[in-house]
């Protein structure tokens, strides 16, 4: 034995007989539920959101170099696919953002029966929704009305 | 446990930890709640730095370099622009070395340099380009 985590699957019949204990199955056997989902949710924008910095990092280098740059990545942007791309990674920002005020809540103790955590698990949801429409409508309007 | 079964046990087991370092948590590298903490921090900062960023945003949509230079150049929006890189850019170092731990087995210590190393320089770029507006 090697690892300390063998000492863990170190167990005992009725009988004082040693037994190693079965291995906990792995996720596919679990029927998918409101708190998992969320919280591979959590997980995954948050790597979606780290390769979406590079893009905010492109347009403060362009902004920083000049008017010629600056008209590069906007145009970039405005394209379907950047589009595409600015709007997922807007989900992603904002989902991210009530998962982690809904950790933070969790961190200071509080929300964690069953009814609580999915009442908070839906909030966050709905909340993700109406948010990132809500901030698309206005910058759809801001930018194809004036 | 019997006598016998607890020999059975301590026969089997070979591992130098005691349980008290087991108890604590703490492995070789004696850390562990600083950078649970720290995340919990950047965390907390970001939330109204997001919400500031993403309405600055919408209102720079429709103007051209020299006014987003102007915007980035007053000494609020440079301030709040450099916090939410360093911000960002720390957080997203400290999320994602958790899941480069949970998942990446072989070169880990070489995954783990690139994600620091590249938020370092993405932090960086970003720093220059909004200092570079403001001054």
């Amino acid at each position: 034995m090697k690892d300390i985590r063998d000492a863990q699957y170190v167990a005992h019949r009725s009988d004082g007989s040693i037994v190693r204990r079965p291995m906990s199955p792995h996720l596919q056997v679990y029927r998918p539920q409101l708190t998992s989902v969320l919280s591979i949710g959590n997980r995954l924008t948050s790597i979606a959101i780290s390769a979406g910095t590079l893009l905010l990092v492109w347009w403060l280098v362009a902004a920083a170099s000049g008017p010629k740059a600056f008209a590069t990545v906007q145009h970039v942007i405005a394209n379907p696919i950047g589009l595409l791309v600015l709007f997922g990674w807007t989900v992603s920002l904002v989902y991210h953002f009530y998962a982690g005020i809904r950790h933070l809540v969790w961190d200071s103790g509080h929300g964690f029966s069953l009814p609580a955590t999915h009442r908070s698990g839906w909030l966050t949801v709905g909340l993700t929704v109406a948010t990132t429409l809500l901030v698309w409508a206005i910058g759809l309007s801001l930018w194809l009305g004036a | 446990m019997s006598e016998k079964s607890a020999e059975a046990v301590a026969d089997r087991v070979r591992v130098m930890r005691s349980q008290l370092g087991r108890a604590r948590g703490l492995g070789a590298s004696k850390s562990g709640v600083e950078h649970w903490w720290v995340e919990r921090v950047t965390a907390i900062a970001l939330v109204p730095l997001t919400i500031w960023f993403i309405v600055s945003v919408l209102t720079l949509l429709h103007s051209d370099q020299p006014e987003v230079r102007q915007w980035a150049g007053r000494p609020v929006n440079t301030v709040l622009l450099l916090a939410t890189v360093i911000m960002t850019f720390h957080h997203m170092q400290l999320g994602l070395q958790v899941v480069i731990d949970d998942y990446v087995k072989k070169s880990h210590l070489a995954v783990t340099l690139l994600n620091k190393g590249a938020a370092l320089l993405l932090g960086l770029f970003s720093i220059v380009a909004i200092l570079k507006m403001a001054f």
